[in-house]
């Protein structure tokens, strides 16, 4: 038993193709349309990969929201990660981020160069170089939402029990409820129900999603990134929005709870505390990133080699910003597939496979062969 | 970036570590997220730490109910299941 094809099955698809056209001619009945946001990178991914707007009636929207970390995390990010780099530090990170365009080079450039530049599928891996190599500086780009925030900090708990003292991150963690919130109150979006994320939600739990349906009145189902729970979220949003109701559903309980993982909240509680970030093309917003507790400034590459992350210059043509907040669909933008690819990403969207332009890129071929 | 796979514990070493598989194929895992893990146990492994147990009895409930919104479908069309949407149903801005 893997649980995965099961969630995959053609035959139960047929069904809710025909269940979203029936509530999309109800939709449309009551002189309605929707607007639905998925904001995590996963998502996007699998909607794209599985042809899941195709399912989608007239009169119902589904927009990607800002749910790729590393399409988020500003150029600025990049260009300190290659300058501790060049000041002889081992630098380990996930490997979507080796090719993000910081203002010079990417990190994939400048370990061309021969910098030590290491790429990892775990973060325990950061640790065991750090154990390998005591005389070396090892820095871990810490880059991601909740779902990676928790391993990387139970790896710094691991660091800080075995004393290992070589080993520090440099911090561009994310959190997911405050940008919705400051989705919601941006005047030129208009959202009527949230996908929430699978494995956010996992660590978070579903609860964290109740004041955007109590206080917003916008509709959230939890789904999972199989083809089957999307489409299942998504019958579930519009159910809401055809019935007028905003509430919490929890499509993915299979492995979210309503309060989320205890034993991931308690550490990142223990090491981190909330501060105020910045977005890439989406600007500054309270409290929506995580930095270390003072108390472990030791661990903090900012502090230990006393940088700071400048604010890096984006593309003035590259319109991500837009696509992040679900104003313009990826091939609205004029640089899409022509001057911005996946092989030469200008923008940020562009970079990371989940992102959302290189994922209409990489799958708008098969759409066009369907048809 | 938030993808997590769903294997299942087949040796656990302490604590903390742990041997998980899916289909044959086998990783080394930290497990100090999970509260209690035992062998056989569902977990989802993202960046090589299992960051939360699959209730595989919610799962059962939800592949029990797909198959029988499949079977109900099949009786009402006769039709063998198609996974590709007619185009007509696609938004033609999007294509």
């Amino acid at each position: 038993m893997n649980y995965i094809e099961g969630f995959r099955d053609p035959a139960v698809a047929a069904h809710y193709r025909d269940s979203l056209a029936r509530l999309g001619a109800e939709l449309a009945h009551g002189g309605k349309d929707a607007c639905f946001m998925e904001v995590c990178g996963s998502h996007t991914m699998a909607i794209a990969r599985f042809g899941i707007r195709g399912f989608l009636p007239s009169g119902v929207r589904l927009v990607s929201g800002p749910g790729c970390p590393v399409c988020v995390t500003d150029p600025g990010y990049v260009d300190a990660a290659i300058s501790l780099a060049e000041a002889g530090r081992i630098i380990v990170t996930f490997g979507d981020m080796m090719r993000v365009p910081g203002s010079r080079s990417t990190l994939a450039q400048a370990r061309a160069m021969g910098y030590a530049i290491e790429s990892v599928y775990s973060s325990a891996t950061a640790m065991e170089l750090a154990r390998t190599h005591p005389d070396q500086e090892v820095v871990f780009l810490a880059v991601g939402f909740e779902t990676t925030v928790a391993p990387v900090v139970a790896m710094l708990d691991g660091a800080i029990r075995q004393r290992i003292g070589n080993l520090s991150l440099l911090t561009a963690f994310k959190r997911v409820p405050p940008v919705l919130d400051a989705l919601l109150v941006d005047p030129g979006i208009r959202i009527d129900g949230f996908l929430c994320p699978a494995h956010v939600s996992a660590i978070i739990g579903a609860d964290a999603y109740r004041p955007y349906a109590a206080t917003h009145g916008v509709a959230c189902v939890v789904s999972g990134f199989e083809p089957l729970d999307i489409l299942q979220g998504v019958e579930g949003l519009l159910q809401q929005r055809v019935a007028g109701r905003a509430f919490v559903d929890n499509q993915y309980n299979r492995v979210v709870r309503p309060g989320g993982n205890p034993q991931a909240l308690g550490l990142m509680e223990r090491y981190l505390e909330p501060v105020e970030v910045s977005w890439r093309g989406l600007g500054v917003i309270p409290a929506s990133g995580f930095k270390l507790r003072s108390h472990l400034a030791d661990y903090d590459a900012c502090i230990r080699f006393g940088i700071d992350i400048p604010s890096g210059r984006p593309n003035p043509r590259c319109l991500c910003g837009e696509v992040l907040k679900g104003k313009i669909m990826p091939s609205e933008c004029g640089l899409f597939g022509v001057a911005c690819t996946p092989e030469k990403p200008l923008g940020p969207c562009m970079v990371s496979s989940e992102g959302s332009c290189a994922a209409e890129y990489r799958f708008a071929s098969l759409k066009r062969r369907d048809e | 970036m938030c993808l997590a796979v769903p294997m299942q514990i087949v040796a656990i070493r302490d604590d903390e570590l742990g041997t998980v598989e899916l289909d044959g194929v086998r990783h080394e895992v930290s497990l100090m997220l999970i509260d209690g893990p035992q062998t056989g146990d569902y977990v989802l492994i993202h960046a090589g730490y299992a960051i939360e147990r699959l209730d595989t009895h919610e799962a059962d409930e939800r592949l029990k109910l797909f198959r029988h919104l499949a079977a109900l479908h099949q009786q009402e069309t006769g039709q063998p299941a198609r996974l590709v949407a007619p185009s007509r149903m696609g938004r033609e801005s999007e294509t």
